[in-house]
């Protein structure tokens, strides 16, 4: 059996399908450079990530398929399952060797399995969207926690760029520790050296603006008021909106 | 802002949640430099309230005063409830603030009459008027509509707002004269007809000028009351159907009467809201927006009223056997969607992959198919099938609706099974 070995980026990937084609040798697995062999293995070749390969293979994938085909698979590499990247791996297989578009054949099941994990990533994005809440800081920075199920936030920067795009934000993924800081112009990644005093999720008072426990307040006095009572369902409330958002919603605090 | 202004907010959010209209949706205003906000793709719900309903906007009254004594509605006048009304500044702020925060997709607000209905139609249209203007504010605005408001108000309102809505709340109009002394149903036609010519004219202008203004570019919506009053599903279902061949009507939502005013005898003695007939109006308004059912189809004069116990579309399915089996190899679009346990979605998948080879009984399960449904009624050539046809529809409806034994507590006079399925 042979096994690949790369660095566990999506360039690293990308520049695996480059070697592979060109080797014309395929991998049956592909590890991480640390990773042990597995016993059977009796060839290992290690990937060396270069960004021009990538983008060969990235835009030869671009003429194979749709736009919202590449976005799918994007999609699943965030998704940061075990074994997505190998089933990125045949899925783009695939597509080379095809002479038609698979993108369309749900009887594979590589196929289909992109499109449900890309489902799932693409839902969490939008959990993002619905449930990330700012909190004002006294110096004007709008600070939104999380820790998504999978690796969705940069999915979500079209939304919040165009829908809050003047006031400054950040919003900060405590479990993947990186987030994104807009600055009136543009957002960009960053990673604060000290995050733990933010695991909770909650700003400290005397960094908080003014008025900002107040609307936390009305906002929770609002959706209680809204509630009706004679229609209590809380098992529809959790299908809705999953408990793992709760901690950092002030009107589930 | 303060405590003053949080126990309004109270009061009347207490006053505006039984209007379930809440969703947004339908315009695409993107943002521009120097605005807030922007109300671009379809509603997203920011929140869920314990009932399991979606909070995608501040739904809130201007005021819950009101002159008038619809009996169905906790505002009306005779009821001594806790009254407030916020300034304009006040609504603007919070909608702002709230908007910052992530809180909300945008604004809702409706109000009790206040002096007349032009009074009230006015305060409404400078609360969106200075959240344009001043404040620059570029996200959603639905604005409901106050029954008999001039066209000139209706006209500057949707120049602002997003979606407008008047609510036809009762569908006949001798029971809405019955329950709303005050309103008829020339109240509400007119303003409604005001806003579609509203969007028409500007659909049509802005074919010539490109910036010619937008009018309440997501159009418009209403709410009926369900089970306040004697009216049959069928004649529900006409009516929606008729509101949806207007040009600008997007969405007709039904809200199962909740019981708040017991006291009035002309309202029906419920102990509950009527919820499945409210989820089944839904699904069957939803077969008609898109799964190309007629109203006639779903409820007619022999069927006047819907099948609480199973779907609309099951319920049409067992009525005409004859329809099936269909074939999923080879059938049209419009025949798989009328397969239940088949929906859009899994629709839309078998039809791009029998392209490549035959769509299998087990494919049809992986794309989302609920075999459990939709096997009395499809075949795929391999299954030997018995369909609708072979059994009767009774049994099968029977072994649809059977309780389902919960999880938790499993039947102990039974033996448990040895071998997993
Ligand atoms: S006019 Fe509106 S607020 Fe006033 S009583 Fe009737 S339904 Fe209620």
């Amino acid at each position: 059996m042979l096994v690949f070995r790369y660095d566990k980026t999506f360039e690293g990937l990308l520049t695996s399908l480059f070697d592979a084609y060109s080797r014309k040798t395929f991998p049956e697995r592909l590890l991480s450079e640390n990773e042990q062999l597995p016993m059977f293995a009796e060839q290992a070749h290690l990937v060396v990530t270069e960004t021009a390969k990538a983008a060969r293979v990235w835009t030869a994938l671009e003429k194979k398929l749709s736009e919202p085909v590449c976005g799918m698979l994007m999609h699943v590499w965030l998704s940061e399952l075990p074994g997505s990247d190998e089933l990125l791996f045949r899925y783009m297989r695939k597509a080379f060797d095809s002479p038609s578009s698979i993108a369309g054949n749900f009887i594979d099941k590589d196929v289909l399995e992109v499109m449900k994990i890309a489902r799932k990533v693409s839902r969490e994005r939008e959990h993002l969207m619905q449930f990330v809440r700012f909190q004002k800081t006294a110096d004007d920075i709008f600070f939104a926690p999380v820790s998504p199920l999978y690796n969705a936030l940069p999915l979500t920067l079209p939304y919040f760029t165009s829908r809050f795009a003047d006031q400054k934000w950040l919003i900060y993924d405590l479990k993947r520790r990186y987030g994104y800081y807009y600055d009136l112009e543009t957002a960009s990644e960053v990673s604060l050296d000290k995050d733990e005093h933010l695991a909770g999720g909650k700003l400290d008072e005397n960094i908080m603006a003014q008025d900002e426990k107040l609307f936390q307040e009305m906002w929770k006095e609002y959706t209680r008021s809204l509630t009706i009572r004679e229609r209590l369902n809380p098992k529809l409330q959790r299908q809705h909106m999953p408990q793992r958002f709760w901690k950092y919603m002030p009107e589930k605090n | 802002m303060n405590e003053q202004v949080q126990d309004k907010l109270k009061v009347l959010a207490e006053s505006a949640k039984y209007d379930v209209s809440c969703a947004s949706g339908g315009t695409s205003r993107k943002n521009r430099p120097g605005m807030t906000g922007s109300a671009e793709g379809w509603g997203i719900c920011h929140s869920f309230t314990e009932d399991g309903r979606c909070v995608s906007l501040l739904k809130i009254m201007l005021t819950n005063n009101c002159i008038y004594d619809c009996a169905y509605c906790i505002n009306r006048r005779s009821n001594d409830i806790r009254r407030a009304t916020l300034t304009v500044q006040e609504l603007t702020d919070l909608t702002l603030e709230f908007y910052r925060r992530n809180y909300i997709e945008g604004l809702f607000l409706s109000s009790g009459i206040i002096n007349n209905p032009d009074h009230t139609m006015e305060r409404m249209v400078r609360v969106v008027k200075e959240l344009r203007t001043v404040h620059h504010y570029n996200g959603y605005i639905h604005m409901k509509s106050i029954p008999g408001a001039s066209r000139e108000l209706v006209n500057e309102a949707g120049l602002y707002a997003d979606r407008l809505s008047v609510n036809i709340e009762i569908p006949k109009e001798q029971n809405l004269k019955m329950l709303a002394p005050e309103k008829d149903h020339q109240s509400i036609f007119r303003p409604m007809f005001y806003i579609q010519q509203g969007v028409l004219a500007s659909a049509d202008e802005r074919k010539r000028f490109r910036h010619a203004p937008r009018f309440a570019p997501a159009g418009q919506s209403t709410q009926m009351i369900i089970g306040a009053t004697d009216e049959s599903d069928k004649e529900i279902l006409r009516l929606s159907t008729a509101l949806y061949q207007r040009p600008s009507m997007k969405r007709v939502y039904y809200s199962g009467y909740i019981p708040v005013n017991t006291y009035d005898t002309r309202l029906p003695a419920l102990k509950q809201a009527p919820l499945v007939r409210e989820n089944r109006l839904y699904q069957a308004d939803w077969l008609m927006r898109f799964y190309g059912f007629q109203a006639g189809e779903i409820a007619d004069d022999a069927y006047p009223n819907l099948d609480l116990e199973i779907d609309p579309k099951l319920a049409w399915a067992l009525r005409h056997p004859e329809a099936f089996p269909v074939d999923v190899n080879k059938a049209d679009h419009a025949m798989i969607l009328r397969v239940p346990g088949i929906g859009v979605k899994s629709a839309g998948l078998i039809i791009a992959s029998r392209r490549y080879g035959r769509v299998t009984a087990s494919s049809l399960a992986k794309m989302g198919v609920v075999m459990k449904k939709a096997r009395y009624f499809i075949s795929c050539g391999e299954l030997p099938n018995y369909t609708v046809n072979e059994i009767q529809p009774e049994y099968i409806r029977q072994t649809l609706t059977e309780k389902k034994k919960t999880k938790k507590e499993p039947d102990k006079r039974q033996l448990s099974i040895l071998f997993p399925e």
